[in-house]
Formats: structure tokens, C-alpha cells, sequence
């Protein structure tokens, strides 16, 4: 704790951050610019400077860089000292010299901080009578806009990009005015998180391109705050609406879960929602539109539900209410969770070792203070972006420590690095396929699955040699010299992680094995038991795997129906071609009499709907999700759907209205949903938690989803009509879509944009997080629905059997392509591979495969084509396929992949 | 592709540094003395080299005065235009310079000979106006040395 | 101790007049001992700050708990326009330093030493190579020198042209092969310096004085000076003078001496109107400072600074206006381009400065160029190279000011023929 006097005022704070953080805290406005709360100080902007004051009657006093400057007990300083003020006018002055002043066709106008800083240091005459300096732009890709002129060289931009987030192709070029921040030629941005650098730089020199094409001012935006759709991290979004299509995303600051930032899926990966393929109306098979009252699909669906001759099968990616709500209606013993088996069953390992084993699940936030990590089977760019994010701060925890020693405090952003050079904690990566993290990792140590369960299996003996599994043979097929290294690597790693205070383990489902997530979760027990502070977290598909999970046992059953002929199939946001081959899935669907779709989107799964029921997407329904981490979390509508476009779990509600279902017909609205959930599942206890109740009110008002200089509003439909018409109402949570409603800040979790007096960028974001603004209502992230018992995993879990075969199946995900809906935004299309096998080059060479050949292969039934590429370092007998993207197979990992002999190639 | 002899070179000074990348000033050094000056595709080679990233390289090549990312002659003239060559009166030279030459700064003669360049000072204030040919410094200019310093350049 | 044809001395040269004798000395003291005896000579920085040498040795961690790599780094950048003492040292005598730095590296126990190098100074970079082979050879270099148990690998870089890389932490960034940015001190070098090492910073001359207060101790150095602070010093002089050149005096020689003396007086036709006492980034000592001792403090009581001791002066057929405009473009274009104050403010500056000569002026441009001393000012900028920039252009507002105030009005350049 500290004392120290703003102003002649007094203030209790802490002394852990630096003054500029400190001031902000306390609420003033004190403007900056190279200073960002994630990126730390390096004091190169000049623009918070206070007056620091010192001697006697202030005599020895001087003007200080805030940003730089440690809080410190008794210290005094003045923000409003006239040469302070004058200095920070000046600042400004300096950085509009070149800057082109083009706020009205600039796409930052409005939500700029530099347009803030400069009312706000009050700055307001050009002096200068020189030219501007111009610079010439750069093509960076289809995500992100590119305007140097407006370049107010704060470093922010290749700070975040290379210091914090690892990237390496955008840079700082030549010197004094005439810097230049781009990439080395023209090209898309390789970074998976360059979408940051849209927020991340003050003013519109990086700006979101997919925005530009549909372009709205950000006060004309009707936004609400969201969680992200497409991985199963959920990450907090705000989604912004104009004119009925959706026009960005942002970053939502969620101290526990993603920070500050988001990764370019979850960024411009949401034009799915504007895509032509989206279905608008409830129709039939032929496409006509159907009325459900009258509809024969729904007469005959009556009489099958009172004889329980319906299924539903859920969905991972819808929400957890629209999961319930068709559990409800068919009843649980008919109810599936939408995954395959062999998905569900690992899932369903983890989520029961989460919740009845000794180890707790990390959250994101979490990840970055660990300091030693292992990577098991995840390529974590790819199925988890933002872990990988994550993980570039994880390494630096163990370095930092030093700093201590010489007293340099971790904010000093330049003088850490400076000092830790290129250290980096420890960060190991087990997986047959390479992966971008391997440029921080340890040791990126690339092995077939089975050798990498044995391997496994020994860590967890070296970590606990009384009770682990005891030492494995080696891999009969190893060289010595592999053997020896993979005993090195081994003990190496079973050191870090013996020796580190706060160890994680990271798996997930891609490789598809049971096997090597049961050596995880014992490398997890042994070192839980000698250390508590042991961490684990698994990665999953999906949005909400772990709540389909959670809610239901049973996978997708495909092949294995018992009981009587069933008579109708429901399908919630499930494309079950996703879930099993053409020919499982056909079976599957041939069996029922009629088939009713709900989803948002057309996939081959609503191509065989005799009904399709057109759900909302997330941006025009109410919801929540699980995330890996066993964290709920609410997503709130954000644009009123066309009539016809209702939330799934609405639909269902209307369904079971016209079928008279007892439990369906007492909900209404969404908050009887989240209660009847939290009653009648003890696993969802405390969901109610996660967002405000529909009737919560400020002062009697309701929250905003429009900011208060909306415009528009009168004319923006006066090509339909000339009237206003009403307004669209909203039962299912306390937001208006409108202006109306409570002007100040919301709390924390109803964010549904960032804006305070002073400060419309996304930087104000100080003033709306309640670490760095005082006073603020503390923040709900979430409920964290999992907590481990402890009562189970007392023993180590016997490995399932594992198979040797020739031509394992490794999926190879991508982060542009691999998801399902993200696929169909255009930048995400456009930033997405070219589908390939890969293969061990030597073994290739054996077959007679050469690279760049096609190679046709046979997963299950299905037969594919594609070409070939060559890695020496490519575990033998296993295949690397690219997984997801539209056209490729079914392909579940760890399946056995034949390969069609080279001979009928032509 | 970086010729054995760069390599070698390059090899030489990493073997004094912690990690490759810290070579990326002395290998820019390197290359330009063989190539004369740094290239796109020079940039590409000490990148990959080195194991950093070509925008990398290039930040550091483009911060320096006498890294040359454009073409240059085969004789680059640096001009001394800091403070006590010009109270001695460069100007003067360079005006001659120009004139002789046809070239303005950062311009290279039509037959790739000469190269002009202003640098800061030479650190021969005692002798100045002076200039830098190549390797070689020249000092105590007046325009009638002009043709005798040029002629030894070919 | 040079030979006056220019070639360097050799090292049997060196030897045969004491050299290498300071450092058998030294290995009879431990290093704490070394760096007293370098405060007690009073040995200030000759790279311009005019710190005190053994002051800054002592923040050195010292003992077991150090880290293992320590660098004692010379500066051998001398970009500062006006400067040229450094390349005489470097070329006369490049064993005097070798012989320093071995010293040096011993009192702070450096296991390298890096000699950063202008590249403009090839001669100097050949010179230094060779002797450097030379003391290997003869064992003053390399591994258990002189049986002492302490070993020392002593290197050159040669820049690629920046004056940012003479600023001591620019020039750390330039040796790990980066861009020439300034760092942010605390922590300073000697905790934190190259690759994240504890490091010394030294000019070329301050460390050449080292051997000698060795080998004659730190009474004798401090004796031969005439004012604040030990030793001789460097002095030179440029512009039009008789005898421009460098010069090695008692530190603290009054300046007048220097430029009657010295350099010779003017040259016939030329008056003395000012001079810049230690290269460009000093402020203007004019007629009325002609008796100042030229040593750190005596300057300073000047308001302007001793710095390398190099003066540049400034006659009175030579614009005043256009004298600082070649100094600001100078800075304008070896600003780094971190922080903003000096990357944005010193091109306006120096546009401004370019219309007042132009004859394009405006009275208003006085006043805006007044508040740059003050924003470009100790403290507002991130590094000292704006701070120095403003220093001409602030005292040349105080001296000179009719003659700007002339060119606004004249809308002329008055000491041009039109
Ligand atoms: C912009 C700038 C340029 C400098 N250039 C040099 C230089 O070329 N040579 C030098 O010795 N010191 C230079 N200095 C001073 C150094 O930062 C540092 O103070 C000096 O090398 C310390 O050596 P000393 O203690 O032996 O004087 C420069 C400082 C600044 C701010
Ligand atoms: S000082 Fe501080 S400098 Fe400047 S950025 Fe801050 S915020 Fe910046
Ligand atoms: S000013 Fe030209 S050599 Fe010094």
C-alpha cells in the first residue's frame, strides 16, 4: 500500500503498478499513448507527463513520464501543473504535424484515441506551415487496412505484435520522422492475432478491413456483449449490427478469460451471419415456406413424441438453453449430445476428471502465470488460438522472476526484455505435427502417438516412482539415437515440470486417442501429487462441447438405434455429416420417417430436412455456453432477426406448444429456461449467475445496446416506410436495442460497448475494468460451473489400448478453415490452406510417394484425393490430412488411413 | 544464395554472439561489402540465414545510414555537410561536385561510376571540407582537387 | 606519446616509453582498489558528461554473485559533429587504449571488451586490428594475462552510421545487432547492459588516461590539471582558425588560450564571435567567456557544457542563423524516431529554421522555436540528443537574436550578397 497526493488530494493505493496506471485507477484522465495495459511502459510516447513534485516548496520538482514512473508511498505529483499541461499540449502538436487530419473519412473517426487525446489535452490550432510527410500504403491481407499517413509512431503496433504475441513479419523501417510501420513487402499478415493490431493502435492506421466493405460508424452500431462461437475457449466479444447485418467484432475485456485480446477467427470470422447461405425461413423439402400450425410434419411429430418414437440430437455448437429446451421435448432417453463417439468419449474423460479428480482447470487468464508447460496433442494455434497467445506469456514467467534482483518492475516493458534477453520458461510440445509454438517451446518433440503414450507413461514414473506406471520399454522400432533422446527428453521434461511452482498440463481431443489423454491425466495426478498447484486444461472442438457434454452422456448413435423403429429425427445446429461418414450418416437418417433441421445455416445435414426450422445465429439469439474450461458463459442477442428467424430453443419452446408438452409450455422466455436448467440439472448449478435477469433495471431503465448518438434511427428504414416503426422489443434480457436506457456505465458483464466521458475508443476500456477503475462493480467473468472434488483419480488410469498400425490418422486443423462456420467469412476463406496429405519422407520415399504427388486415400468408406508434401521429421506410419475445410472427408483422429496404391494414380 | 565466402564470414561473427540474430548488423556489413549494396533478395538470404524474419533484417537495414537499399555506383562519394565543413565552405564543393557529376544526392551517374551521398561529420574537422571515397578520405577539398580525387576512381 | 609522421607507435615503441607498465601495475592492486585510485584521480568521462570514471566503475556488481559475462564496451563513435579527438588517439596510439581497456575490464572484471568503432574511421579499425594481434602475441591479451589469472577477449564493431549509437545505450542496441534505440534508465548499463549484462560504457580518451594514472598514480594525474577534475584533455579546434587542430593540454587551459594559442588566433579577415566549446550539441560561449577554463565545471557555470572539448567556432562573416540550421538538420536526421518531442520537433525546427534563412520567416517563428528549447529540453525527451540539439539553438536565441530578428525582417539571409 501507498499514500500519495494527485493535486493536493490524498489517495490509498497500491504500489505494485506504475503512476500512469495508478492515476487512471483513481479515474483521472491523464492521456497516453505507447502505454497499454497488457503491453506494459517504455516511456517513448511522452504524453503522460505529470509533475513530480520534490524539495522544499517544490524546488528540486520535475516533469516525470508517468508511464515510467514507479507509485510510490508519500511520492506527490500534479497532472494539472501548467507545464505539464502545456507539455502534453505540445505532445499532441508534435504528433499532428503529420498527421493528415482525415477523421471524417478515417474508419477509427469516432472511436479514436488519438481524436480523444487531443480534445482532451485541449490542442486545437495547426502552428506549423510545412507540408506533411506521406508515406505509400501496404495490401496486408483481407483483414486488416493499412493507412501509414495516420501513423503517430507510438510502437504499440509492433510491440504487440512481435514482443507480446510472437509474430515476426511486421516491423518498425528506417528512422527519425520518417518511420514506417508494415511488413517488409506487401502480404497478408501472417499472425494469428493481427486483428488486434485494429484496437491496439490509437488511432486508424490498422483498421478492420471485412468493416471497411460494410461500413459503420461506431455510434451507429447496436451492439451487445457476446461470447465467441468458434473454438471452445470463449473468448468475449461485442458484436456490432447495422441495418440488420453484422458488421464486427470486437474485443470484450474479460479479466479471466481473454484479456484484451481475441484471435482473427473470432475477429472476422463472423461474417457466417451475412452469408448468402443463410436460412431465412422455416420451409419444407421443396424450399417452400411452411406454417407450422398446419404443417402435416408437425401433426405427425405429435403423434410420435406421446409414443417417444422421436430422437433429438443436439448440438456442441448451439447453445446450452437450446440443448435443454429439445432435451425437454424428446425426452432424455431419446436425446443424443451431437458428437461422435469417439469424440464423446474423451470429452466425457475429461469433463469427469475435471470435475471428480484431484486437478483444477486453468482459465485463460491463468494459463499466462503458469511457468512450465506441456503440450500434448493439441496444435494449439490451430485448435486454440488463444492459448497460444497465452502460452507466449506463460514462457516469460519463470525469466521474469529475475527481475526482482535488480529491481526492475515487470511494467518496465523494455528494460525486462532488455534484460531477460531471450529466455524463456520452460514450454514442451509432444505431437506428431510441427507447430508454430515450437519457436518458444523448450523443445518441440515430435512423435507417433504410441510412442508418445509410452513416453508419457515415463514421465509420470520419473515424476512419481513409488507409485507411476514403471518404466516402459522403448520402441522397439527407435534407433539408439532416438532412444537416447527420447530418454533425455524425458527426464528433461519431468524435471521442469517436478520443479515448477505452478505446472500445466495441456491435451485435448484433435488426435482422437484415448490412450494418450489418459497418460495426460496421470502426468496430471503424479504431479498433482507434489504440487497442488498442478494445473490442467483440456481443449475441445467446439463452443460448447463441454455443456453438450455436460448435459448429455450419450454421442450421436449412429448405426446402433435401439429399441422401435424410430419415427422422427430432430437435429439441432448439428451437421451430422460432420459427425460420421456419408454412409453412417445416411443410414442414420434413412431410418427415420421425417426429419425436422433446426439451424441457421445450410449444411448437407438440412439438405436431407423434411422441415427446416430457421435458428438464430448468435448474434440474434440469447444463450449460453461452456467453455474448456468448465466456465458458462452468456452470450446476449445483438440484432433483432428477421420475423421468421427465431432462437432454436425458441422454436422448440413454439414446438412444444403445438404439441402440448407440459414442461415446454411453462417457459416463455429465456430466464425460465436458465431456471428450469439450474433446477433440474445439479450440473449447471449456478448458470442463473451468468448474466443479468431479463427484468434487471438501472434506476428503472434498461441497459443499452445502442450508444447514446446512435443516428439514424428515424430514416434508416424510410425506403420501406415513413414511419418509424417500433422499436423491437426484447424479453429475454435487460437491453433495449435502442438508445433508451441507462446512460452510464453498465456493470462489468453487460458491456455492450466501450464508451465514457471523454473516451470513445476501445481505450476506455480503463475506466470500465474494475482492476484499473476504482470503484467499478466487480466484474462477473463467468461461472466456473467444474471445480475438482478430489474424490475420484486416487489411482493412476490404466491406458486403453493403443494400435500400432501402418498410417495412424493425424488431422491437421487450421485455424482459417477448420471450423465449420467461420469458413464462410470471406477473410477467413481467403487466409485459409490449400488441403494436403503429409507424410514421413523417408517412409514416402519407400512407397514411392513422391512430394506434390496426389495421393488418394481411403478413411472408412471415403475416398479422397489430395497432394502430398514431405516432412523428414514426420512421425513414421503416420498421415497428416487437413481437417475440416469444406470438400475434405470425415475424419476422426487416430483412425486407420489406407492409402491407394501409387499405381492407380494418374 | 549466400556465396561460401559470406557464410564464412557471417559464421565468424555469430561464433563471438549469443544468438544468431545479434550478427543481423554484421551480416548486413558482409553482404553489402561483396554486393555493394542490399537487395530484397539479400535481405531474404541473411534472413533465412540467420533464422529471424526478413522484416527483421530489414528494420535494422533500413535504420542505418550506410546500409543501401537501393543500387549504388561503383564509388560512393560521402560528403561531409555537418558543421565545420560547412563554415569552411563544402557547399562550395558540392555544388562542384554536382556539376561535374550531373547527379544530385542519392543519385547514381548514368555509367554506375559514382554514387553521391551527404554524411554527417567525418571526424576530421581540423581538415575540413572533406569527403569519403569508397575507403578512402579526402580532405582539405577545394574545387581544383576535384578532378585528380575523381580520376583515381574508375 | 605519438610519433609525429602519423604512423601509429608500435608496440615496441609503446613499450620502450613505459607502455604496459601501468598494467603490470595494476595486477599488484584487487579491482576495488583500481577503481579508487581511478575516482581518486579524478578522472571525469571525456565522452561529454564529464561523470566521474571510478564512480561509475563502483556500480558495477562486484564479487561471486555477479554474473559470469561482463562487457567493458569503448565508445569509439565520436559522430558529434565538430568532434575529432577520438581518431587521433585511435590512429596514433591504439596501444594506450588496449592498454586501458585491459585495465579498465580488470577493476570492473569484464570477461570482453567491445571497441565500437564510426565507420567512417577504417585507418582506425586496421590499427586497432593489428594491435590487437599485437597484444595477443605479447600476452596482454587473451587468457591468465601476465600471470594475473584474469583473461579478456577484446573485440571490434564497426558501426553502420548513426550518431543515435555514440548514446551509451544506443550503442548497446546497435552491438546485439538492433536497431540504435535508446533505453530507459534505471536500470542502467551496469546492471543491465548488453545482452541484459552488466556494462561499462567508456570514451575512447577516458579510458586512454587510465594506463597513466596507473602507472603514475592518482596524485600525479589529478596534478596535471589546471582546473576541476584530473588529467589533460584533448581540446581541439575547426572553423576558421589558423591552426585547426587537436591539441593536448591541462584540463582546464582557459579558453581564449586555446583559440589565441593554440589554434593560432583567426584567420586574417575573421573575428571571433562565439564558439560551441565541445562539439555540436553545447551551447554558445561568446566573446564574454573568453577567460573560462575550459574544464566540466567552469563551462557549466556558463551555461553551456565542456562535452568533448572540441570547439567549433563561429566567425562574424558566418550566418548564425545558418550555423545552427546545418546543426538541426544534423540532429533532425539522426533523431532515432522513439519518442516524440525530439522525432516530431526537431524537423520543425529545422524547417523553421531553413525559412528564416530562406527569408521566409515569421515573427511568430521566434517564439515557437524558444518553446522547442524548452519541450526538446533536459528530461522532456527520452535520450540527451535532443537536449543537445536545443542547447546551440537556445543559446544562439539569447546571443544572436538581432540576427534573426534581421532575417525576418529583411526577409533575407543578412550575410549573404543579395
Ligand atoms: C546522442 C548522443 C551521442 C553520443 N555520442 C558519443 C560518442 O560518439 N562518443 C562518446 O564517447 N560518447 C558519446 N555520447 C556520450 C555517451 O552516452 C556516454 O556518456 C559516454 O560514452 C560515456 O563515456 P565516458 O564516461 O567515458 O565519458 C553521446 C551521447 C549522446 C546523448
Ligand atoms: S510516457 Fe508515457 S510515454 Fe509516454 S507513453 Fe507514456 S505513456 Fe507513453
Ligand atoms: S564537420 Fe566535417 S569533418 Fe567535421
Amino acid at each position: 500500500m501507498a499514500t500519495i497526493t494527485v493535486d493536493g488530494r490524498n489517495f490509498d493505493v497500491g504500489s505494485d503498478k506504475n503512476l500512469l496506471e495508478t492515476l487512471l485507477w483513481l479515474g483521472f484522465d491523464l492521456p497516453y499513448f505507447c502505454w497499454h495495459p497488457s503491453l506494459g511502459s517504455v516511456g517513448s510516447c511522452r504524453q503522460c507527463a505529470v509533475k513530480k513534485i520534490q524539495g522544499e516548496n517544490g524546488d528540486r520538482s520535475q516533469l516525470v513520464m508517468a508511464c515510467m514512473e514507479p507509485t510510490i508511498d508519500g511520492m506527490e505529483v500534479s497532472i494539472q501543473d501548467k507545464q505539464a499541461s502545456e507539455f502534453r499540449a505540445n505532445v499532441i502538436e508534435w504528433l499532428m504535424l503529420n498527421h493528415p487530419h482525415d477523421c471524417p473519412v478515417c474508419d477509427e473517426g469516432g472511436e479514436c484515441h488519438l481524436q480523444d487525446m487531443t480534445v482532451m489535452t485541449g490542442h486545437a490550432y495547426r502552428r506549423s506551415r510545412f507540408k506533411k510527410r506521406t508515406h505509400l500504403n501496404q495490401d496486408l491481407g483481407p483483414c486488416i487496412n493499412h493507412e501509414m499517413n495516420r501513423c503517430i509512431q507510438c510502437y504499440r503496433c509492433v510491440r504487440f505484435y512481435n514482443d507480446y504475441a510472437g509474430g515476426d513479419d511486421l516491423q518498425v523501417f528506417s528512422a527519425h520522422d520518417n518511420v514506417y510501420f508494415g511488413r517488409h513487402q506487401d502480404g497478408t499478415l501472417e499472425s494469428e492475432f493481427s486483428g488486434n493490431l485494429v484496437e491496439v493502435c490509437p488511432t486508424g492506421v490498422f483498421t478492420d478491413k471485412t468493416l471497411k466493405s460494410h461500413y459503420t460508424r461506431k455510434w451507429d452500431l447496436t451492439s451487445a456483449p457476446s461470447v465467441c462461437h468458434h473454438c471452445s475457449l470463449g473468448c468475449n466479444i461485442l458484436a456490432g449490427e447495422r441495418y440488420g447485418s453484422l458488421r464486427r467484432i470486437l474485443n470484450r475485456y474479460n479479466p479471466e478469460v481473454n484479456g484484451y485480446f481475441i484471435c482473427d477467427r473470432g475477429r472476422f470470422g463472423y461474417d457466417f451471419v451475412n452469408a448468402e447461405d443463410r436460412i431465412l425461413v422455416p420451409r419444407e423439402r421443396d424450399r417452400s415456406e411452411v406454417i407450422l400450425e398446419s404443417s402435416p410434419i408437425i401433426a405427425s411429430l405429435k403423434t410420435a413424441l406421446a409414443s417417444g418414437e422421436v430422437k433429438g440430437v443436439g448440438s456442441p455448437r448451439a447453445s446450452l438453453e437450446s440443448n435443454f429446451a429439445l432435451r425437454e421435448l424428446v425426452g432424455s432417453d431419446n436425446f443424443y449430445n451431437g458428437m461422435s463417439g469417439g469424440e464423446s468419449e474423451l470429452v466425457q474423460l475429461a469433463l469427469d476428471f475435471l470435475s471428480n479428480g484431484p486437478v483444477k482447470s486453468t482459465s485463460l487468464t491463468e494459463i499466462e502465470h503458469c511457468d512450465a508447460v506441456i503440450v500434448i496433442g493439441e496444435d494449439l494455434t490451430n485448435t486454440a488460438p488463444m492459448m497460444d497467445l497465452a502460452l507466449n506469456q506463460s514462457v516469460r514467467v519463470q525469466p521474469l522472476e529475475q527481475l526482482g534482483q535488480v529491481g526492475i518492475p515487470e511494467w518496465n516493458d523494455a528494460a525486462a526484455r532488455e534484460y531477460l534477453q531471450n529466455q524463456k520458461g520452460p514450454l514442451y510440445l509432444l505431437m506428431p505435427q510441427p507447430s508454430k509454438l515450437s519457436r518458444i517451446a523448450t523443445k518441440s518433440f515430435r512423435r507417433g502417438i504410441p510412442e508418445l503414450i509410452r513416453l508419457l507413461s515415463e514421465i509420470t514414473g520419473l515424476l512419481d516412482p513409488s507409485n507411476g506406471p514403471t518404466k516402459v520399454q522403448q520402441p522397439a522400432s527407435g534407433s539408439p539415437n532416438a532412444a537416447r533422446e527420447a530418454d533425455e527428453t524425458v527426464k528433461e521434461i519431468a524435471a521442469a515440470l517436478a520443479t515448477a511452482k505452478r505446472p500445466l498440463v495441456i491435451a485435448g481431443t484433435s488426435m482422437g486417442s484415448l490412450p494418450l489423454m489418459q497418460a495426460a491425466i496421470n502426468i496430471a495426478i503424479a504431479l498433482h501429487r507434489k504440487n497442488e498447484n498442478t494445473r490442467v486444461s483440456f481443449v475441445f472442438p467446439e463452443c460448447n462441447t463441454a455443456g453438450a457434454a455436460m448435459m448429455e452422456e450419450k454421442s450421436l448413435p449412429a448405426g446402433q438405434l435401439s429399441g422401435t423403429a424410430p419415427h422422427t429425427l430432430i437435429v439441432l445446429e448439428n451437421d451430422l455429416y460432420r459427425r460420421g461418414t456419408p454412409n453412417q450418416i445416411d443410414e442414420f437418417i434413412n431410418r427415420f420417417k421425417q426429419v425436422l433441421v433446426l439451424d441457421h445455416s445450410e449444411t448437407p445435414t438440412t439438405a436431407r430436412a423434411d422441415l427446416v426450422l430457421a435458428s438464430g445465429t448468435f448474434a440474434e439469439a440469447d444463450g449460453s455456453l461452456v467453455n474448456h474450461e468448465g466456465r458458462v458463459q452468456r452470450f446476449i442477442q445483438v440484432q433483432a432477426a428477421d420475423e421468421l428467424v427465431l432462437e432454436s430453443w425458441r422454436w422448440i419452446l413454439k414446438l412444444g406448444k403445438l404439441v402440448d408438452n407440459q414442461k415446454l409450455t411453462a417457459y416463455s422466455e429465456f430466464d425460465h429456461l436458465v431456471d428450469a436448467i439450474e433446477q433440474g440439472c445439479v450440473q449447471f448449478a449456478g448458470i442463473a449467475r451468468t448474466s443479468l435477469p431479463a427484468d434487471y433495471r438501472v434506476h428503472g431503465q434498461r441497459l443499452t445496446r445502442a450508444p447514446h448518438r446512435y443516428s439514424g434511427r428515424t430514416s434508416m428504414f424510410a425506403n420501406h416506410s415513413v414511419s418509424e416503426p417500433r422499436p423491437p422489443q426484447d424479453q429475454d434480457s435487460p437491453f433495449s436495442f435502442t438508445m433508451e436506457g441507462h446512460p452510464g456505465i453498465p456493470p462489468e458483464s453487460a458491456t455492450s460497448h466501450y464508451w465514457s466521458p471523454g473516451w470513445n475508443s476501445v481505450q476506455s476500456i480503463t475506466k470500465f475494468r474494475s482492476e484499473i477503475s476504482r470503484g467499478r462493480q466487480q466484474s462477473d467473468p463467468g461461472v466456473r460451473l467444474i471445480e475438482p472434488s478430489g474424490k475420484a483419480y486416487l489411482e493412476y488410469l490404466k491406458l486403453a489400448q493403443t494400435h500400432d498400425h501402418q498410417w495412424q490418422l493425424v488431422p491437421l486443423h487450421h485455424i482459417f478453415g477448420s471450423e465449420e462456420m467461420s469458413i464462410k467469412s470471406p477473410a477467413i476463406a481467403a487466409r485459409s490452406p490449400e488441403p494436403k496429405i503429409t507424410l514421413n519422407s523417408a517412409q514416402a520415399e519407400e512407397h514411392g510417394i513422391k512430394a506434390g504427388s496426389t495421393l488418394a486415400i481411403i478413411i472408412d468408406d471415403q475416398e479422397t484425393a489430395l497432394p502430398v508434401q514431405l516432412d523428414a521429421d514426420w512421425p513414421t506410419d503416420h498421415i497428416g490430412i487437413t481437417a475440416g475445410l469444406p470438400g475434405l472427408p470425415y475424419m476422426e483422429g487416430n483412425s486407420i488411413v489406407q492409402l491407394k496404391p501409387p499405381g492407380n494414380e494418374n | 544464395m549466400l556465396t561460401e565466402k559470406e557464410i564464412a564470414k557471417i559464421d565468424l561473427e555469430v561464433s563471438h554472439l549469443p544468438y544468431k540474430g545479434a550478427a543481423c548488423i554484421e551480416a548486413l556489413k558482409i553482404v553489402q561489402q561483396e554486393r555493394g549494396w542490399i537487395s530484397d533478395e539479400s535481405i531474404h538470404l541473411i534472413a533465412e540465414y540467420l533464422e529471424i524474419s526478413a522484416e527483421e533484417v530489414d528494420s535494422v537495414a533500413t535504420f542505418y545510414n550506410l546500409i543501401f537499399r537501393k543500387p549504388v555506383g561503383r564509388h560512393v562519394i560521402l560528403i561531409c555537410d555537418s558543421i565545420s565543413c560547412w563554415v569552411v565552405g563544402y557547399e562550395n564543393i558540392l555544388t562542384a561536385l554536382k556539376n561535374r557529376l550531373k547527379i544530385n544526392y542519392g543519385e547514381t551517374t548514368e555509367d554506375d561510376r559514382f554514387t553521391l551521398l551527404p554524411i554527417p561529420c567525418l571526424g576530421t574537422c581540423d581538415r575540413a571540407p572533406a569527403m569519403m571515397i569508397d575507403n578512402d578520405l579526402h580532405r582539405d577539398l577545394t574545387e581544383e582537387k576535384l578532378d585528380d580525387i575523381l580520376n583515381q576512381y574508375q | 606519446m605519438m610519433r609525429t609522421d602519423g604512423a601509429p607507435l608500435s608496440i615496441q615503441e609503446y613499450e620502450q616509453q613505459g607502455g604496459y607498465q601501468g598494467l603490470r601495475k595494476a595486477f599488484q592492486f584487487n579491482p576495488e582498489e583500481i577503481t579508487q585510485m581511478v575516482k581518486d584521480a579524478e578522472l571525469q568521462g571525456r565522452g561529454g558528461a564529464g561523470f566521474s570514471t571510478g564512480t561509475k566503475w563502483s556500480f558495477v556488481p562486484m564479487g561471486k554473485s555477479a554474473p559470469e559475462t561482463k562487457y567493458l564496451i569503448v565508445n569509439g563513435d565520436e559522430m558529434e559533429p565538430g568532434t575529432f579527438k577520438d581518431r587521433l588517439l585511435l590512429e596514433g596510439n591504439p596501444h594506450q587504449m588496449l592498454e586501458g581497456i585491459i585495465i579498465s575490464a580488470y577493476a570492473i572484471q569484464a570477461s570482453e571488451a567491445v571497441i565500437f568503432l564510426r565507420w567512417a574511421y577504417k585507418m582506425s579499425a586496421n590499427r586497432l586490428a593489428r594491435a590487437i594481434s599485437e597484444a595477443e602475441q605479447a600476452g596482454y591479451i587473451g587468457k591468465n594475462i601476465l600471470n594475473s589469472g584474469f583473461n579478456i577477449k577484446v573485440s571490434i564493431h564497426t558501426s553502420v552510421g548513426r550518431y543515435m549509437c555514440g548514446e551509451e545505450t544506443g550503442l548497446l542496441s546497435a552491438l546485439e545487432g538492433k536497431r540504435s534505440l535508446p533505453r530507459a534508465k534505471p536500470p542502467f548499463p551496469q546492471i543491465s547492459g548488453l545482452f541484459g549484462k552488466p556494462s561499462i560504457v567508456n570514451n575512447v580518451e577516458t579510458l586512454c588516461c587510465v594506463p597513466h594514472i596507473m602507472d603514475k598514480g592518482p596524485n600525479w594525474f589529478k596534478g596535471l590539471s589546471n582546473g576541476d577534475g584530473g588529467g589533460t584533455k584533448l581540446y581541439g579546434a575547426s572553423g576558421n582558425v589558423r591552426n585547426p587542430g587537436i591539441y593536448e593540454l591541462p584540463l582546464g587551459t582557459p579558453l581564449n588560450e586555446l583559440i589565441e594559442v593554440h589554434a593560432g588566433g583567426m584567420i586574417d579577415g575573421y573575428q571571433f564571435r562565439a564558439a560551441l566549446p565541445g562539439g555540436a550539441s553545447t551551447d554558445f560561449l561568446t566573446t564574454e567567456h573568453l577567460e573560462v577554463k575550459m574544464d566540466f565545471k567552469s563551462v557549466s557555470a556558463c551555461g553551456s557544457r565542456l562535452g568533448t572539448g572540441t570547439i567549433i567556432v563561429l566567425d562574424d562573416r558566418t550566418c548564425p542563423v545558418g550555423f545552427v540550421h546545418n546543426l538541426e538538420h544534423f540532429f533532425a536526421q539522426e533523431s532515432c524516431g522513439w519518442c516524440t518531442p525530439c522525432r516530431e520537433g526537431l524537423p520543425w525546427v529545422e524547417k523553421i529554421l531553413k525559412s528564416i534563412e530562406d527569408g521566409e520567416g515569421q515573427q511568430e517563428d521566434l517564439g515557437v522555436l524558444q518553446e522547442h528549447t524548452v519541450g526538446l529540453g533536459p528530461g522532456m525527451t527520452f535520450c540527451a540528443l535532443a537536449p543537445g540539439a536545443m542547447a546551440p539553438l537556445k543559446s544562439a536565441l539569447k546571443y544572436f537574436k538581432t540576427d534573426f530578428e534581421a532575417h525576418i525582417q529583411q526577409k533575407r539571409c543578412t550575410y549573404k550578397n543579395n
